[in-house]
């Protein structure tokens, strides 16, 4: 199955810049479905980005985050070619995670 | 909110689509109380933190501490949003030492949206989208050296994104 995180980690030398769009519905509970069903909470809590065996990013979402949500930040360090990984995990405790290669 | 069991007009439904209130007064919902236990792999996870409805309450689970304004904490959020379910929220700081930044709806169901841990080496700078029920205060937080200084800003929502 294709991941559904996508990053983009660039080096400026000093910092790297990541920018990473991951698919997931987010689901609030607050919305119904067109015959009138609450559709259930189904939102990513916890996201992490490691680098060099540290986390360098962490994010804990609640379902205020928008659909497929999207997210920026930078961190000191980083070289071209090394290793980003990226995992999360929702609150029905599905996860995914990718390596991405710094640019 | 209290709310009596009655006549609940269509329109009433939807004007408290996005309220919690619906589900505790049980039009035929799942009560709110039967949400499955949150993943207890993430201990870390600030579960009650986001369970809480006022931004106050929310800031005092997360870190147990008030806030003071500080120009010090730059929050970029639009004037108006169109679409509450999708709005460009971003968040930075030119304080020292931060450990940590949160961004919190006041006029949400549940204030507190998103909550970053910013390591050391990590630049105090955060984007993301958020939704927002309707035209709310947006509260960014930042922890810097163990003290927390918080900026608010108006956004206008024109079509709320309560769920989008």
């Amino acid at each position: 199955m294709a991941s559904t995180i996508r990053v983009r980690a660039t080096s400026s030398g000093e910092t790297t810049e990541v920018q990473a769009l991951i698919q997931h519905p987010m689901d609030s509970g607050f919305v119904r479905d067109p015959k009138g069903e609450p559709i259930p909470p189904h939102f990513i809590q916890q996201l992490t980005f490691e680098y060099d065996g540290k986390n360098v990013f962490v994010a804990d979402w609640g379902p205020a985050v928008s659909k497929d949500p999207y997210v920026k930040f930078s961190f000191k360090g980083g070289k071209k070619g090394d290793d980003l990984k990226i995992s999360w995990v929702d609150n029905k405790g599905a996860s995914d995670a990718t390596t991405a290669k710094i640019q | 909110m209290t709310i009596t069991d009655g006549d609940y007009s269509e329109t009433r439904r939807l004007i408290l689509k996005c309220s919690a209130a619906v589900a505790l007064v049980g039009l035929g919902n799942i009560p709110f109380s039967l949400l499955p236990a949150f993943a207890a792999a993430n201990d870390k996870y600030p579960e009650d933190a986001f369970k809480q409805k006022s931004d106050a309450e929310a800031i005092k689970v997360l870190y147990g501490k008030t806030a003071e304004p500080s120009d010090k904490v730059k929050l970029d959020a639009p004037e108006i949003a169109e679409n509450g379910s999708v709005v460009p929220i971003s968040v930075s700081s030119s304080l020292g030492d931060v450990t940590s930044i949160s961004i919190l709806v006041s006029e949400n169901p549940n204030a507190l949206a998103a909550s970053y841990k910013i390591p050391a080496g990590t630049v105090p700078s955060v984007a993301n989208r958020l939704k927002m029920a309707k035209t709310t205060n947006v509260i960014a937080i930042v922890e810097a050296g163990g003290k927390l200084y918080s900026t608010t800003k108006e956004v206008k929502v024109t079509v709320g994104g309560c769920g989008g």
